[in-house]
């Protein structure tokens, strides 16, 4: 930095040193200290082209693809899913017809378990939380009249994802449309599920099993798919900083990079197939600069800690959802407004897809005007904003460069404290990551709680005899019924020695080291049920119990 | 010295969502109640038991799956059949209006919702068992 700007810098904080601020300190969500002004001094360090870098060129700050949103914008991306196979195609279609670019299946809990939609455990649960899918027949409907080679279809599952898959693959199968041209992503991380999501099936040894199965399966049979996205959303919802959903998710990515290599698999063959899902926040440019901090971490260490050599390997293509935990039951609406601009910081971040929460969400399940109001937010920042005129607009921010600075150096002394504890998977087993976020929980609530920290409508700016002025969604109770008397009905029509055979076979192929989804996918095609073929997976690998944490 | 309010949290269904039942748990003991949380993924009837075996004054639930209306009155009705009627249930979560005065007239206490300040629950419970406030 010129000596001329570093005395006028002086000069200026001499002046202003004796100024009362609002606040004693500023600090990012994260706890990051914020300083009055940023100046050129702070990115002084930077190195542009190692850094920064071009956009599509390592180490990818800048962005993963040569001419982000001028040559494509992100895929608009609605999760959703509730009810009955037929209430939720019906929504897809709706949200289609209104300019949706990608399908994004949310599951029930019965499902995301592997448990059937007439388990006893489901009672009360079936189409509550998203949609209920307990077979390949269930998958048809889901997407029938919606042409599978021509969507992206991203599905929120991870304890069974690889079942679900098999549906899905199947499903397709009966359109007449190949494995080869299917695009889109199963969650598949298991990892943050023990840590965050807690719905998972198998322990961590075979789940970590099934999923490098579905990775070698993935690059032969299904090239288009992303077999994995190691998720830092559940995390972050799960009450983690961005610091936290950044450290832990990476360090997941890495565990499964290690994975694949252990069980004999060329990096190359796999790591182009993963991507990631991030949350968005509320503050702003922290969420920006952690997107950025991502994406260089993972370029440098997929290149050097495991010499990947195809750069497509070494890029990180994510996708991103606004904070469902950021919104209030209290003024609805105003979570439209939260919305839009952690919609904003994820355009501003790079994101290759987006879903946009609606303003009704901590009171039910969105209804369609509040979905449509969420998606018409995203097409409002495409169209109307100007932000996606040029790439990495903030690039060269000095806040914005110091901050992604700051937050990769922090995510480094989490990998090396995950690192003594003997790897994530050891780390998870000892509880540290989820005693790490059940503290931010407890301090973000007690910051809430003191008002040391504002939320509009919640500790201030309070509206007494507040009306709710919004409609709710309502899920149909017949629906439950009507799944068990579906799945009663498949019971008996199917030809039950082949489901028996596909299952014994499935056995067989637990106990051996076979790709099991050879045999899921047979099971499949004769229809057996999502709970008998997880059964399966249970009975031979033992269900998961989690392990006491105390907070 | 007046015996500590015993507090039984817990978990139904197969809803994996616990933030907020663990900040509700360390509020309450941090207001000088014994807690004890059941963990994820309890049956009606483990919680009955749970809270028979515990001798606890209250029970919470958290349900963020939408599975309230059949999950709350299957431990009300467990609770009434064991015999515990008079104990406190209450509970919080992802729960519309609607619901919460239907649950409330079946006889379920106070529902909190998003935002709810944790030192509201306190209070409740405190006031429910008539303990003055700790400050």
């Amino acid at each position: 930095m010129s000596d001329r700007i570093k005395s006028e810098k002086e000069n200026w904080e001499k002046k202003v040193a004796s100024q009362d601020e609002r606040n004693t300190f500023f600090n990012t969500v994260s706890g990051v200290p914020i300083e009055k002004l940023y100046t050129p001094d702070d990115i002084e360090k930077i190195n542009y082209l190692e850094d920064l870098g071009f956009p599509g060129q390592y180490p990818f700050t800048r962005g993963v693809y040569d001419t982000m949103y001028r040559g494509r914008l992100w895929t608009m991306r609605m999760f959703s899913g509730f009810g009955s196979a037929e209430d939720t195609n019906k929504r897809y279609k709706y949200l289609m017809d209104h300019g949706q670019t990608g399908l994004s299946v949310a599951f029930d809990f019965p499902t995301l378990y592997g448990k059937d939609s007439d388990d006893p455990m489901s009672e009360g649960e079936v189409g509550k939380c998203g949609v209920a899918i307990s077979s390949l027949h269930d998958m048809e409907r889901l997407f029938d009249g919606i042409p599978l080679d021509k969507v992206s279809t991203s599905m929120t599952i991870n304890g069974p994802a690889a079942i679900l898959w098999a549906f899905y693959i199947a499903a397709a199968e009966k359109q007449g449309i190949h494995s080869k041209v299917l695009q889109g992503t199963i969650q598949n991380d298991i990892l943050k599920e023990y840590i965050a999501q807690k719905s998972w099936l198998v322990p961590p040894e075979p789940s970590m099993r099934i999923t490098v199965d579905t990775m070698a399966f993935g690059s032969e049979k299904v090239p288009k798919w992303n077999t994995i996205s190691i998720s830092g959303y559940h995390i972050r919802e799960a009450g983690s900083t961005a610091l936290q959903e950044l450290a832990f998710t990476l360090a997941d990515g890495f565990a499964y990079v290690e994975a694949g290599i252990q069980a004999g698999l060329d990096v190359d063959c796999f790591a182009p197939r993963f991507s990631f899902f991030f949350n968005s926040h509320l503050d702003f440019f922290e969420e920006i600069a952690k997107y950025r901090a991502a994406r260089r971490i993972w370029a440098r260490e997929m290149k050097n800690r495991y010499g990947a050599r195809d750069p497509r390997s070494w890029r990180m293509r994510f996708h991103t959802q606004t904070a469902g935990c950021t919104l209030t039951a209290q003024q609805p609406e105003n979570n439209i407004v939260r919305v839009a601009w952690q919609a904003l910081a994820a355009v501003l971040g790079g994101t290759q897809s987006l879903h946009t929460n609606s303003m009704d969400e901590t009171l039910a399940l969105p209804s369609e005007k509040a979905c449509l109001i969420a998606l018409r937010t995203q097409q409002l920042i495409a169209h109307e904003s100007g932000v996606t005129n040029t790439i990495d607009p903030l690039a060269g921010s000095y806040f914005i460069e110091s901050l992604t600075d700051q937050l990769e150096e922090k995510a480094y002394d989490y990998f090396e404290k995950i690192k003594k504890l003997g790897g994530m998977i050891k780390a998870i087993e000892k509880g540290f990551p989820q005693r790490e976020i059940a503290e931010s929980a407890f301090r973000y609530q007690k910051a809430v709680d003191d008002k040391k920290r504002i939320v509009v409508g919640v500790n201030e700016h309070i509206l007494h005899k507040e009306k709710l002025e919004i409609p709710i969604l309502k899920i149909n109770p017949e629906v439950e019924r009507e799944q068990r008397r579906r799945l009663s009905e498949l019971r008996k029509k199917r030809n039950a020695r082949k489901v028996q055979t596909t299952l014994d076979d499935l056995r067989d192929a637990c106990k051996s080291t076979e790709n099991l989804m050879i045999p899921i996918l047979e099971a499949t095609r004769a229809y057996a049920t999502l709970g008998e073929i997880a059964g399966v997976l249970k009975e031979i690998f033992g269900e998961y119990r989690e392990p006491p944490i105390y907070w | 010295m007046a015996k500590k309010l015993r507090i039984l949290l817990a978990k139904p269904g197969l809803d994996g969502h616990d933030r907020g039942i663990k900040v509700v748990a360390r509020a309450l003991r941090d207001a000088g109640m014994e807690v004890i949380y059941t963990g994820l993924h309890q049956t009606p009837e483990m919680i009955v038991e749970a809270a028979i075996q515990e001798d606890v004054d209250g029970i919470g639930l958290s349900i963020l799956s939408g599975a309230h209306r059949t999950l709350f009155s299957k431990v009300l009705e467990l609770m009434k059949e064991r015999g515990i009627e008079d104990k406190l249930l209450f509970g919080g979560g992802i729960i519309p209006q609607e619901d919460v005065e239907a649950l409330m007239k079946m006889g379920v206490g106070m529902l909190f919702g998003p935002g709810t300040p944790t030192q509201e629950i306190v209070k409740y419970v405190q006031k429910t068992f008539g303990v003055r406030e700790t400050q």
